[in-house]
Formats: structure tokens, C-alpha cells, sequence
């Protein structure tokens, strides 16, 4: 074979294994290209949230004060949490424990699990009050920008149950983890924006 | 990345929560008191930062991902934060 018809046969992908600590990003970059568009759009609904508080802190006051803070707080709680046992799911699959990792990937899908039941609970309490969609702007803006990041984190769930049983069956180790990365990394992004969403719409007034 | 930093990472976003419900819960945010705003967003930067650097693990990532994420998080932190300044003033 000579130079140039080696050199035409294209390069299988290159295996993922961990680089040098400086310079790696973890799962697939098409998740992050995906955080970067979903931090962008919640970005402006939180600045729209804010602006339409300014404009009108009456009615914003109103409707904030039928929102439970202990809800709230209580699903940051459970986020962080699904957020760290993925994390160490993650860290155990990498030390080649898949079991273990399951286990703790099953834990983090628990508690994604919880944070959608008390999340529904919250509409399901907020519907029998009466709250109405179009009836004004925090309606409007509360229901939008909860329910969207709602959508997300059932999302989430879903791509932890899908992972759960690959994990167990030790489809996963070290240097070959691509796809477990990928769906934390989506996972944390769900995190991160509650982070922003808790204070802005239970805690700030 | 070991289990035990993952662990006091948890912990420390845990009491991170702890502190802005009981901002939230005393009230002082519904004064609309701006430090106490600047506190509960502080926390929610804090959190944000940890959640973005060592969970997502940017911390040990291209620089640019690092930048653009902890950039968007001071953007809508510092945005915010002009917002509640604004209502307060």
C-alpha cells in the first residue's frame, strides 16, 4: 500500500479515552452545543420574567405570594441531589463498578423522579386555585418557564432510565463512558438553570 | 474527581439551599431589600459555579466551554441583580 492510499482511507473516530487533565470535554458535543441554546433561551425568560416583574411588582407580588417556598426549596433539594448521584454513577463506572453505578444512577432517577411528582403536585394545586395560563403575564411567564424546565428534567429522567440497565450490564467503563457523560452533562444543565429559576421566582421578591 | 469531593460538593449545595430558604422564608427578600437579594443571587452564582465546574467537570475542560458557561451564569446573575436593584431603588 503506498502513502497516499493509506493517507485517502478515512480515520476510524478516536476511542474516548481520558486526555491529559487540561483539556477534555466530557460526553458528546452535541449535548453542549444543546446546554449552550438552552441556557440561552431560559436566559432570556429569566431576564423576561424579571422585566415583567418590574413592570407591573404588583401583580407579581400577588402571584408569587401563592407560591409555596418550602415547594421550592424542597425540589432544589431534590435536584442537587439527582445531580450528585449521577455524578458519582458516573465516578463508579469510571473506577469499573457498574453495579455500584447503576445503583447510583437509579438513585439519581429517584430523585428526578421526586422533583417531577412534587413539580406536579405544584400545578395540580395551582389549577384547583384557578390559575389560569392567559388569564396575565406571571401566569403566563410562571407556568412557561417552570414548565419548559418541567419538560427538561422529565427528559433527563427518561435518558437515566434508558442508561440504567447499559450501566448495570457493564456496557460501560473506564475510557468508554461517552454516553453516560453525555446525559449527566444534560442532566446537570437542568440543575444549573434551577439554580437561576428557584431564587428568581420563590425566593425573590 | 473523587467520590468524597462529589460528596462535599453536595453538601455544601445543600447548605447553600439552606441559606436562600431561610433568606426566602424570613422574609428579607420580600422586602425587597437589595443585599438580601444580592445574597440569595451570590448563592445561586456559588451554586451555579460549583455545578458548572467540577459536576459538568469544565474545571478540567477547554477553556473556552469554561468561560462561556460561567460567563452566562454571571450575565443572568448580574442581570438579575439589576433588576431587583432597579425595584428597589
Amino acid at each position: 500500500m503506498t502513502g497516499a492510499a493509506t493517507a485517502a482511507l478515512p480515520l476510524p473516530p478516536a476511542p474516548d479515552t481520558p486526555q491529559a487533565p487540561a483539556q477534555r470535554l466530557p460526553g458528546d458535543l452535541v449535548v453542549w452545543l444543546l446546554v449552550l441554546l438552552e441556557l440561552l433561551t431560559f436566559g432570556m425568560l429569566f431576564v423576561a420574567f424579571a422585566g415583567a416583574r418590574l413592570r407591573d411588582p404588583a401583580l407579581f407580588a400577588a402571584g408569587q405570594a401563592t407560591l409555596d417556598l418550602n415547594s421550592g426549596a424542597l425540589n432544589t433539594v431534590l435536584l442537587v441531589s439527582a445531580s450528585a448521584c449521577a455524578a458519582r454513577a458516573l465516578h463508579a463506572v469510571r473506577a469499573s463498578h457498574s453495579r455500584a453505578g447503576a445503583r447510583w444512577l437509579l438513585a439519581a432517577l429517584a430523585f428526578g423522579l421526586g422533583f417531577l411528582g412534587v413539580k406536579s403536585l405544584e400545578y395540580v394545586h395551582k389549577w384547583q386555585e384557578g390559575l389560569d395560563v392567559a388569564e396575565n403575564t406571571f401566569a403566563m411567564l410562571y407556568v412557561g418557564l417552570t414548565g419548559f424546565h418541567f419538560l427538561h428534567a422529565a427528559v433527563g429522567c427518561l435518558l437515566f432510565a434508558l442508561l440504567w440497565a447499559p450501566t448495570r450490564r457493564g456496557a460501560y467503563g473506564p475510557g468508554n463512558c461517552h454516553a453516560l457523560e453525555t446525559v449527566t452533562v444534560f442532566w446537570h444543565m437542568v440543575d444549573l438553570l434551577w439554580m437561576v429559576l428557584f431564587p428568581l421566582v420563590y425566593v425573590l421578591r | 474527581m473523587t467520590a468524597r469531593r462529589i460528596n462535599v460538593i453536595w453538601a455544601v449545595l445543600l447548605l447553600a439551599t439552606a441559606l436562600t430558604w431561610w433568606l426566602g422564608e424570613s422574609g428579607s427578600a420580600t422586602r425587597a431589600e437589595l443585599a438580601s437579594a444580592a445574597i440569595v443571587l451570590g448563592l445561586s452564582a456559588l451554586k451555579g459555579a460549583l455545578i458548572v465546574l467540577d459536576y459538568m467537570e469544565l474545571r478540567h475542560a477547554p477553556a473556552l466551554w469554561r468561560r462561556l458557561l460561567l460567563g452566562w451564569l454571571a450575565a443572568v446573575v448580574l442581570l438579575l441583580l439589576a433588576a431587583s436593584a432597579w425595584h428597589a431603588r
